[in-house]
């Protein structure tokens, strides 16, 4: 017994002392490929200017923007991560997971100082839109985390997504009232949650099977609509959207301001709930008891906790945040319905929740990462940067493959995860 | 040996007959449920198919009646006796008036003198109802109507999708009749040519659902098989373009054998990292899918792109082609009858062999499998490469057998339907050619469809959103047609969440 436990314990040791070389040598790599990749060939005499103001009307208080020398920030960015590598190479019984973030922060630096060379980049143009890009993956995430929590896998979240789109498009464009819409896609969102609820509460149903077929049912009946309907009365896809609302005192802030407090209702939602969420899931009895359902479902029912309720508010809860994903698509953004429109930002969601451990701030970090590379791309191509946009665009997703096999590892989800309950 | 056949055994020897028998039901009952859900879908389709047509809608509760002397078309006129027993003896707000071709609606008061006349002024112009009037009556004054213009539009639909995926019977029949007769064959090719389309378009359908499906085997959900017949479609046009002068029995094997490969390495990518890391096999494969779609998008524009054209590849060489079985325009190739071996070979490799049968044990319980000696690491690695490689020979039968170059817009779907296949068909290789089939006929019918009776193609994925429901939930269906399972089935492992 003992013995077991002890090499059980040494292979521990060794993988996270493995871990921590493979960290060390990842952070020395950065640093090295700043100098070689960038520094170099960057001109001793260029600076890079980052615009601190947004490029559109505000009413942030300008402030000025910051020009720095390229080559000497290349540098200084260069031995930063060296300093971490080898710090983590001399700690490595103990990997530091979190210097991980300061090291990829300073390659994404060191990377907009090359490519602005001699030039300027909006910094906060491109922060805002990568929160814009980001919002509706987050609240596909957050909607993922309010199933999983409970232990029903939802990878219906981009039907969800595309019908409460449509939904809010008609009932928008029908009754010209932008809150019938939101509220329409919200219940859109909660009836397929339901639907997905009864499949994997009452029948039992493999999760992933019937989300699949709500997706594809979503999908099929929202083109099948606007071919038939959509396309042929114009009239029917003009719902309108939301426009800024600034909160006062808080826009004036400079850089903050812009980003997060001169944006739309459905954003400001995605603020509260984040916080909301995180309150609820980790300080609450409904919280403790939805990671219960999820955990051990056997457990809570014991302690008289009614596991099918549980389960099937949190997953029409979910549908409802996956609706109000889908309502952003059409009142926060586009403001007309296509077909597809979701374009697998669903998918990607379900990706950030994965990659954010399943809590409400993680998965919101994640999905700012997809909507900082998703932006950083747009802006490149803008900068002329002599690496071709498929590559920028696949990075994001090579990004996201490397960090699950070395970080997140064996990725911690709630362990009744997709598992029907059957009380005995 | 199958669990029935296990159940069987084990019993005595009155429960070894009782086995039999139940046996014999299950199988009935295992075929009656995808038929009766492959029914529902079709019926609920043409519910939707009606509800969607506006113009059947309005004579739901406007039905407009023609007072006539004689009758000649019951849905569209009436005499002036019927017309008087069931609507009031004097014009009211609703009716029209015809006069010299110009419809006027009586309404109270007016909006549009273009459209619309006043109730008085009706009145005074026909105190009574005469001929040449035009009343309108509701649903319940003549159901028969609307119910009947609902029936055709269905009708018409559903005759549309059957002659563009099985071809129009009386067309077969001469054909078959002048050929049999005659030795004529000029009518064939073009009574046969929606039968055989449905085929070509089944035959990617058959080699993505086994990809799908050999990973539900062992326990993995593939959703890269979009992506791996992206690879596949790459790797084989790049052997085939760019290799010259070799015969065709070399060039045509190895050009699918790159398919192959391109799809199996690229799948194999994220079972070697579910099985070292623990990465989760559904993110990854979503990941390699898009990575893949960028990647052929780059290559299509740069180092693979045909010259003087915008992004495709170059044509592959003859030499490449899956050959034609028949003359143009039935693009009917070889490739069907491929995929037809290779369902065979997914059979015989998954319950004939050591291999499957440790790919079908991880599937089922790998903490049992570990325990039982087998090799989790190779065999989630192994079943993701063979799952990946079938769907990169998807993409290079449409390569090899049809395009003949790789177009920037390959995107097909082929690999999101495939999991839907691989659930109607059980995992089974046999159940997925049949899946596959239906799939194929389905989708071709619906192309006609939709330019006949300008019923959207998208209906197509409604009604397999139905058909996996009902599928994966049997209580509807026994809900439905009131019958009961009976005895327990043995449930197919489809995946196992995200632990594990």
């Amino acid at each position: 017994m003992t013995a077991i436990a002890m090499t059980k314990q040494v292979k521990a040791v060794t993988t996270s002392t493995r871990r921590g070389y493979i960290l060390g040598i990842l952070y020395v790599l950065v640093g090295l490929a700043i100098l070689v990749l960038f520094a170099r060939g960057t001109g001793a005499d260029l600076q890079t200017t980052f615009g601190m103001n947004p490029g559109r009307r505000t009413q942030a208080i300008r402030i000025p923007d910051a020009v720095v020398p390229s080559r000497n920030t290349l540098y200084l960015l260069s031995a930063l991560s060296f300093v971490m590598g080898i710090w983590q190479l001399s700690r490595s019984q103990r990997p530091a997971t979190w210097m991980l973030g300061p090291v990829s922060l300073f390659f994404v630096l060191a990377f907009l100082t090359w490519a602005a060379r001699g030039g300027s980049l909006n910094m906060v143009g491109m922060l805002e839109s990568t929160l814009l890009r980001a919002t509706p993956i987050a609240l596909a995430a957050l909607s993922g985390v309010m199933c999983e929590r409970s232990g029903v896998v939802n990878i219906a979240i981009e039907g969800m997504m595309l019908t409460a789109a449509c939904t809010a498009t008609i009932v928008g464009s029908l009754t010209h009232n932008l809150w019938f819409a939101l509220f329409s896609a919200l219940i859109a969102g909660g009836l397929l949650g339901g639907l997905l609820a009864i499949f994997a509460i009452r029948f039992k149903v493999d999760q992933i099977i019937s989300g699949t077929a709500i997706n594809i049912l979503s999908t099929g009946a929202t083109s099948f609509i606007s071919a038939r309907f959509l396309a042929v009365y114009q009239d029917l896809n003009s719902p309108g959207k939301f426009t800024g609302v600034p909160i006062p005192i808080l826009s004036k802030i400079p850089v903050v301001g812009p980003i997060f407090f001169e944006n739309n209702v459905i954003l400001y939602m995605l603020l509260v709930l984040l916080i909301v969420m995180h309150i609820m899931l980790f300080y609450t009895r409904w919280g403790l008891r939805t990671r219960a359902v999820g955990e051990h479902p056997r457990a809570a029912d014991t302690l008289g906790i009614n596991v099918f309720k549980i389960r099937y508010v949190n997953v029409i809860l979910g549908g409802m945040v996956a609706g109000l994903s889908g309502a952003w698509l059409i009142l926060g953004s586009v403001g007309r319905f296509d077909e597809l429109m979701t374009a697998g930002k669903g998918c990607i969601g379900r990706a950030a929740m994965i990659f954010g451990k399943w809590t409400p701030l993680g998965a919101f970090s994640s999905s700012l990462l997809f909507g900082f590379a998703d932006s950083l791309q747009a802006k490149l191509q803008i900068l002329k940067v002599p690496i071709p946009s498929e590559f920028l665009l696949m990075a994001p997703y090579l990004v996201t493959m490397v960090v699950l096999a070395g970080v997140v590892g064996r990725a911690a989800a709630p362990a009744a995860d997709g598992q029907p309950y059957e009380k005995q | 040996m199958t669990q029935q056949g296990v159940d069987a055994q084990s019993g005595s020897k009155k429960d070894k007959a009782k086995g039999k028998d139940s046996r014999r039901q299950g199988r009935l009952q295992a075929l009656l449920v995808p038929i009766l859900a492959i029914v529902t879908a079709l019926i609920i389709g043409g519910v939707i198919v009606a509800v969607s047509d506006l113009e059947v809608m309005q004579l739901f509760y406007h039905i407009e009646k023609q007072i006539v002397t004689t009758v000649k078309d019951p849905a569209t006129q009436i005499s002036l006796a019927d017309a008087k027993e069931k609507h009031p003896d004097e014009v009211v707000p609703g009716d029209i008036i015809v006069i010299r071709d110009a419809r006027y609606t009586v309404v109270e008061e007016v909006a549009d003198p273009e459209t619309e006349m006043s109730l008085d002024e009706a009145r005074k112009m026909f105190p009574e109802l005469r001929i040449g009037l035009v009343i309108v009556q509701g649903f319940f004054d003549d159901p028969k109507v609307p119910l009947s213009a609902a029936w055709e539009a269905v009708k018409l639909a559903y005759a549309a999708l059957f002659e563009g995926s099985i071809g129009n019977p009386k067309k077969i029949s001469t054909a078959l009749s002048v050929y049999f007769d005659s030795g004529d064959a000029s009518l064939l090719p073009s009574a046969f040519l929606p039968f055989s389309e449905s085929l070509v378009l089944a035959t990617p359908y058959i080699l993505t659902g086994l990809a799908v499906a050999l990973g539900f085997q062992c326990g993995l959900f593939n959703i890269g098989a979009e992506g791996q017949f992206f690879i596949g479609g790459l790797t084989s046009v790049f052997v085939g373009y760019s290799l010259q002068g070799l015969p065709a029995f070399i060039h045509l094997p190895l050009s699918l054998l790159a398919g192959v490969l391109g799809g199996g390495l690229w799948g194999a990518i994220p079972g070697y990292l579910k099985a070292k890391t623990g990465a989760h096999e559904v993110i990854n494969t979503i990941m390699t899918n898009y990575i893949a779609f960028r990647l052929s998008e780059w290559l299509l524009n740069g180092p693979m792109q045909r010259e003087g054209y915008r992004p495709v590849s170059p044509e592959i060489q003859p030499s490449a082609y899956l050959p034609q079985l028949f003359p143009s325009p039935i693009r009917f190739h070889a490739g069907f009858f491929l995929a037809l071996a290779v369902a065979v070979f997914v059979y015989w490799l998954l319950f004939k062999t050591t291999i499957g049968f440790e790919i079908r044990t991880v599937g089922a319980n790998p903490h049992a499998a570990r325990y039982a000696g087998i090799n989790i690491t190779k065999n989630y690695v192994l079943a993701m490469a063979l799952s990946g490689g079938l769907a990169g020979l998807a993409g290079a039968n449409d390569i090899l057998g049809l395009i003949h170059y790789m177009p920037n817009a390959f995107y097909s779907g082929y690999g999101f339907d495939a999991i839907a296949l691989a659930l109607l068909g059980k995992s089974h290789p046999a159940g997925v050619v049949l899946a596959a089939i239906l799939f194929g006929t389905l989708r071709n019918g619906a192309t006609r469809m939709q330019s006949v009776a300008q019923i959207p193609i998208d209906i197509i994925s409604i009604l397999q959103a139905l058909i996996i429901i009902f599928m994966a939930a049997p209580e509807i269906i026994r809900w439905l047609y009131r019958f009961r399972a009976e005895r327990e089935e043995t449930e197919t492992v489809f995946t196992r969440g995200w632990g594990a």
